[in-house]
């Protein structure tokens, strides 16, 4: 989903380099990343990854604990939206085109989820994004997702 | 699962939404715009919408199942998402559509909306497994 204009386009230091562990500190702690309680774990040049604890009120199915498929959309939407501002070096106002999410397994009750955002190609108006989800050890994923942002244009307000 | 029709899960209850209606015999799903629910400032969060499609994908199931007189449990393979326009501070709807039923496995089509439910603001295409309950 679009994030920015004009509260996260001012947080961003003109002429320095997008910190994705800042920028978080808006989109993961308030409205719906902020429900969600979104924490920075970490970046590189391409991706970045963020995590939600589990909750009781995240759970879509009492029975088995199990999170909302939701969550690890918000979760992986998040962590790909900001892996495009990381491989760019900068913020750019878009919006999510589309996002795939196969469940490989459920995410079990009482774990903290990772999502890994991954952009793995940048035009002038789309950002091509994968990424994966985890509880803990990102060679058991629980989940992977792909989909696209598109650029909705430069004014910051 | 917990049958969705006489409660909604606490993820739904969380993001305060309710069955307001019924479409062609599915369950239609309301949620308000709350700052729970908000993306960027004024817009809905494509995440949150996710969770409405989703809870209004599960309650078509059971309610199709319920249909067929079936107690078989349903696990969600994969959801694709395409956001179409942005979802504003006001009421959204959403209604999901069985559109195959099989013994194994489910399609399902969840369309969300604001005020025109001919200009949908997001689209939902999921698919389930149906696990038939093991006898007791």
């Amino acid at each position: 989903m679009a994030f920015g204009k004009p509260d996260l386009g001012s947080m961003v230091p003109k002429g320095a380099a997008f910190d994705p562990a800042l920028v978080n500190k808006m989109m993961g702690k308030f409205g719906h990343g902020g429900f969600l309680d979104m924490e920075y774990v970490g970046h590189g040049d391409d991706w970045v990854e963020l995590a939600i604890d589990w909750r009781e009120d995240l759970v879509a199915d009492p029975d088995t604990g199990i999170l909302a498929s939701a969550v690890i959309i918000s979760l992986m939407d998040n962590a790909t939206s900001m892996s495009i501002w990381t491989k760019l070096g900068e913020f750019r106002p878009q919006v999510t085109m589309d996002l795939r999410i196969d469940y490989l397994r459920p995410s079990p009750s009482g774990a903290r989820v990772y999502g890994r955002g991954i952009c793995y190609h940048l035009t002038n108006s789309i950002g091509f994004v994968r990424g994966f989800a985890h509880n803990g050890n990102p060679d058991e994923p629980l989940a992977h997702a792909s989909g696209t942002f598109i650029r909705i244009g430069d004014r910051i307000s | 699962m917990t049958d969705m029709l006489s409660a909604l899960p606490p993820y739904a209850q969380a993001l305060d939404m309710t069955i307001v209606d019924e479409l062609n015999g599915a369950p239609v799903i309301a949620m308000p715009f709350t700052d729970r629910v908000q993306g960027r400032p004024g817009f809905l969060h494509g995440g949150a919408i996710s969770g409405l499609l989703e809870i209004a994908a599960i309650a078509a199931i059971h309610q199709a199942l319920r249909a067929k007189g079936s107690d078989s449990a349903i696990k969600q393979v994969n959801v694709t998402v395409d956001f179409m326009r942005g979802g504003v501070s006001q009421m959204t709807y959403a209604v999901g559509e069985v559109t195959r039923l099989g013994r194994t496995m489910a399609n399902v089509e969840a369309r969300a909306w604001q005020e025109d439910r001919n200009k949908p603001i997001t689209m939902g295409y999921m698919h389930y497994l149906i696990k038939a309950k093991r006898a007791v």
